[in-house]
């Protein structure tokens, strides 16, 4: 591990004493291991990993761990659970549904809530939990956006992290639609009206998911399948990798004074770093079950069996599905073209295809950028957002697009709980959702020029110390007090891009190619502050005194 | 023929003097005083009990107030007669239940014109409501005050809450929380509302609500759902707080400022540097 140093302190290691019988037991143990899987290379490599200290950098830790706590609560439940859609009579202990007739599935999820002992708590654990497995993993891919921590070489494990995304979405989707109860059997009829909506094929396709007419007798049984087995299997899997691929790409960090990116500055796993993680584990997890304990999740006995004639007011997806909800609501009426006697639904068409290519235009975000800058160097240094503007010009539009889709998703709450109009609150977020990533891109990316600015001037005149003094002409000025070298440092260092000259390639042509990529590069770089250079520095300094 | 008339006459007038005999039984006066305290007790019981007003005289105290008051708080937008104006409905035939529901909530007088009449405190006493409905039912046959053995919440709970989830969930939120309707216009939260005006509600369709009548929802329907929302009332959560009851919105705005946001913190925490 060539490249990585310690913090100094971490290193200083205790006087020699002789070992205690404890510690005796342990080398005799470790030496057994290593002698037959000789782990202690694995150790030895793992065990040095550094990682850096800075809270936006344990935002991901918080999604592993939420992942471990829905894997844990999610096998209890699965202990009771019946994934059948057989008709039964309730007969459990909640009166209110005492005799009605519903599926296997919904019974034995409201007898796990009300006659397994700790069954209410588990599911309420299992659904918090994975309420805050996608939140934290959104919050995390915001934290490598903004700070451009996807960069080479770290763009496949953008690509696999935001697969994981997708993945969570799917299985919090899923897992929302097994209890059979009248809020999931609503939300798989969104989906059934959207897999119909796909032209020529529709109909049978969703013949095809639902095993016949919808709601039929096979879906939740389906579902179950896919939202314990396979999901999960391909989540673990895409986890490993990103893992491994965090170990081989090493950590992030921030410029600073002695962090370089050639070196990752923090605390190594091995013991630091593991007993730090460790206690966190049990602090999310304790978060996870103090608000599973408290608060009300998915009360699926006063939803009721699923029926496909009742659909209840603020009927909505659960919060990672809402911009799909918001989407959908966003459609203006009307939207239906019928060709040649068949109906093509464009007010589905049209939000499955923006959302797709959003979803695209992330997923591919790391790659997209690389070609436009024309950077192949390797990037270990994270920037503050600022140092890149249309960057996170760009993050912010593609925030404020998916706010305004999510705030969509709750029309009817916005509505009702700020005394507006439905219509009103439909509309708005239609003007938003065009005109609102545009705002957001000039506002955010001119922010980050002024801050730029700001920093320059701070860099090179000090900051403004507060102190008045008058001159002995009678003239007042503001005492600048000069920055220390290493408050400098984190100012000034970050690379500077200018935008791509078009040059004629071997053949003395200039393709079409390099024409996009000089216009992509010049939007990219045209508005840019240069980091303060030394000679500049220096020759201010100079000035100065 | 002749004959025949003749010894019916003659049968007749024999047996005259047999009913004669007869009224003059000497038990026959007090046969008659009981029948008639009877008829005037049950006449008198069945007043009092349909119309809940204390006897004849008060009734026509009553009607007066009750003219009056319409006259001073109602006849502007509804009409001198009932008849409505183009600033409210006539109120012909819109019955008891009706009158009571809009004033005995606060909706009715109307503050403000606005996409529909909002609860807010009650402006008349309850004998001033009563006046009030029985002025507007003696106009003309409409709805009448529910029969309080519907309003006991002792129905079946089960069937109510099927009954709710059918046909009130749509517009008042499963948990009856409420929720959006067109223009401006919303289905209330039920939650605390009394029995009375859920039937009142039910049969009479104020704002926008339709009416739910007794061929399409039975009284004793109407029982079961005011049992089931009274259950609900009356029933603690037993998963925790629920957080409004507004579904997945609430609960994933919840996580993210309270259950992100402690995490966050916690983060906060553990990456500081020791001074």
């Amino acid at each position: 591990m060539s490249t990585t140093t310690e913090q100094p302190g971490t290193e200083q290691q205790g006087t020699e004493i002789s070992p205690t019988r404890g510690q005796r037991f342990t080398g005799a143990a470790a030496n057994y291991i290593d002698e037959r899987t000789s782990i202690s290379g694995l150790v030895k490599e793992l065990g040095r990993k550094i990682f850096p200290d800075h809270w936006s950098f344990m935002l991901g830790e918080v999604a592993l761990y939420s992942f471990v706590v829905i894997l844990l609560s999610g096998t209890f439940l699965t202990f009771f659970f019946q994934a059948s859609m057989a008709t039964v009579i309730y007969d459990g202990s909640y009166v209110p549904l005492k005799g009605v007739e519903m599926s296997a599935a919904m019974s034995s999820t409201l007898n796990l809530s009300f006659d397994i002992r700790g069954g209410l708590l588990m599911r309420q654990v299992h659904h918090w939990a994975a309420l805050l497995f996608v939140a934290a993993t959104g919050l995390h891919m915001l934290r490598i956006f903004f700070t451009g921590a996807y960069r080479k070489p770290r763009e496949i494990n953008w690509f696999i992290g935001f697969v994981m995304f997708i993945l969570a979405m799917a299985e919090g989707f899923t897992g929302y639609s097994l209890p059979d109860d009248l809020l999931s059997g609503n939300g798989l009829r969104i989906i059934d009206g959207m897999v119909k909506g796909v032209p020529i094929v529709g109909t049978w396709l969703s013949y095809l998911v639902f095993g016949g007419d919808f709601p039929g007798t096979a879906i939740v049984g389906r579902l179950y399948t896919v939202h314990i087995l396979l999901l999960p299997a391909i989540l673990v899997a895409a986890i490993g990798v990103h893992m491994l691929l965090l170990i081989v790409n090493k950590h992030t960090q921030f410029a600073a004074p002695g962090f370089t990116n050639d070196n990752v500055v923090g605390a190594p796993i091995m013991p630091v770093f593991a007993a730090k993680a460790g206690g966190f584990f049990f602090i999310v997890f304790g978060i996870i079950v103090l608000i599973a304990s408290l608060f009300t999740i998915n009360p699926i006995w006063t939803y009721g069996p699923y029926d496909p004639s009742p659909v209840s007011a603020g009927t909505q997806p659960d919060w990672y599905i809402g911009f799909a909800d918001g989407a959908l609501r966003l459609v203006p009426p009307g939207w239906e073209v019928n060709l040649w006697g068949a109906t093509l639904s464009l007010n589905i068409m049209a939000p499955i295809l923006v959302l797709g290519l959003f979803i695209v235009l992330v997923a591919f975000y790391p790659f997209i950028e690389a070609w436009i800058t024309g950077d192949k160097r390797e990037h270990h240094i994270a920037d503050r957002p600022r140092n890149s503007p249309t960057r996170t010009a760009i993050g912010a539009a593609g925030v404020t697009f998916y706010a305004v889709l999510w705030a969509a998703a709750g029309s009817d709450i916005i509505a009702t709980h700020f005394n507006l109009t439905i219509e009103g609150v439909i509309h708005g977020c239609q003007f938003l959702l065009i005109v609102g990533p545009i705002v957001a891109y000039h506002v955010a990316k001119r922010v980050c020029l002024a801050l730029q600015k700001k920093d320059r001037e701070v860099a090179l005149h000090g900051y403004e110390s507060g102190r008045i003094v008058r001159l002995p002409g009678g003239e007042y000025i503001e005492v600048h007090e000069q920055l220390n070298e290493y408050e400098r440092w984190k100012l000034v260092s970050y690379n500077d891009y200018k935008p791509l000259m078009i040059r004629p390639d071997a053949n003395g042509r200039i393709t079409f190619r390099q024409r996009l990529r000089a216009i992509a590069s010049g939007w990219f770089f045209e508005d840019r502050i240069s980091p303060v250079t030394r000679t500049e520095i220096e020759r201010n300094s100079h000035d100065d005194h | 023929m002749r004959m025949g008339t003749r010894t019916r006459m003659t049968k007749n007038t024999a047996s005259r003097p047999k009913r004669q005999a007869g009224r003059r039984h000497p038990l026959t006066a007090v046969a008659l005083i009981t029948i008639g305290l009877f008829s005037t007790g049950g006449v008198y019981t069945l007043f009092t009990s349909s119309a809940s007003a204390a006897n004849s005289t008060a009734t026509a105290g009553t009607l007066e107030d009750g003219g009056k008051l319409f006259a001073a708080n109602c006849a502007t937008c509804h009409g001198v007669n009932l008849e409505g104006t183009k600033n409210g409905p006539s109120l012909i035939g819109v019955g008891a239940a009706a009158v009571e529901f809009q004033v005995a909530t606060g909706r009715m007088p109307l503050a403000q014109n606005g996409p529909q009449a909002e609860k807010k405190p009650v402006q008349f006493t309850s004998d001033q409501i009563t006046a009030l409905y029985t002025f507007v039912a003696s106009r003309a046959p409409g709805p009448a005050i529910p029969d309080a053995k519907y309003l006991q919440a002792n129905g079946d709970t089960a069937a109510g809450a099927e009954l709710f989830r059918i046909n009130c969930a749509m517009c008042h939120n499963i948990a009856g929380a409420g929720g959006a309707l067109t223009q401006g216009k919303f289905a209330p939260p039920i939650g605390g509302v009394s029995p009375q005006h859920i039937y009142e509600a039910m049969i009479t369709g104020p704002q926008n609500m339709p009416v739910f009548n007794d061929m399409n929802l039975t009284p004793q329907d109407k029982a079961n759902i005011i049992t089931y929302l009274k259950f609900l009332d009356k029933s603690p959560s037993v998963a925790g707080y629920e957080l409004g009851s507004l579904g997945p919105v609430s609960e994933g705005l919840f996580l993210w400022i309270f259950g992100l946001g402690a995490i966050v913190g916690v983060t906060v925490w553990l990456a500081a540097k020791s001074n």
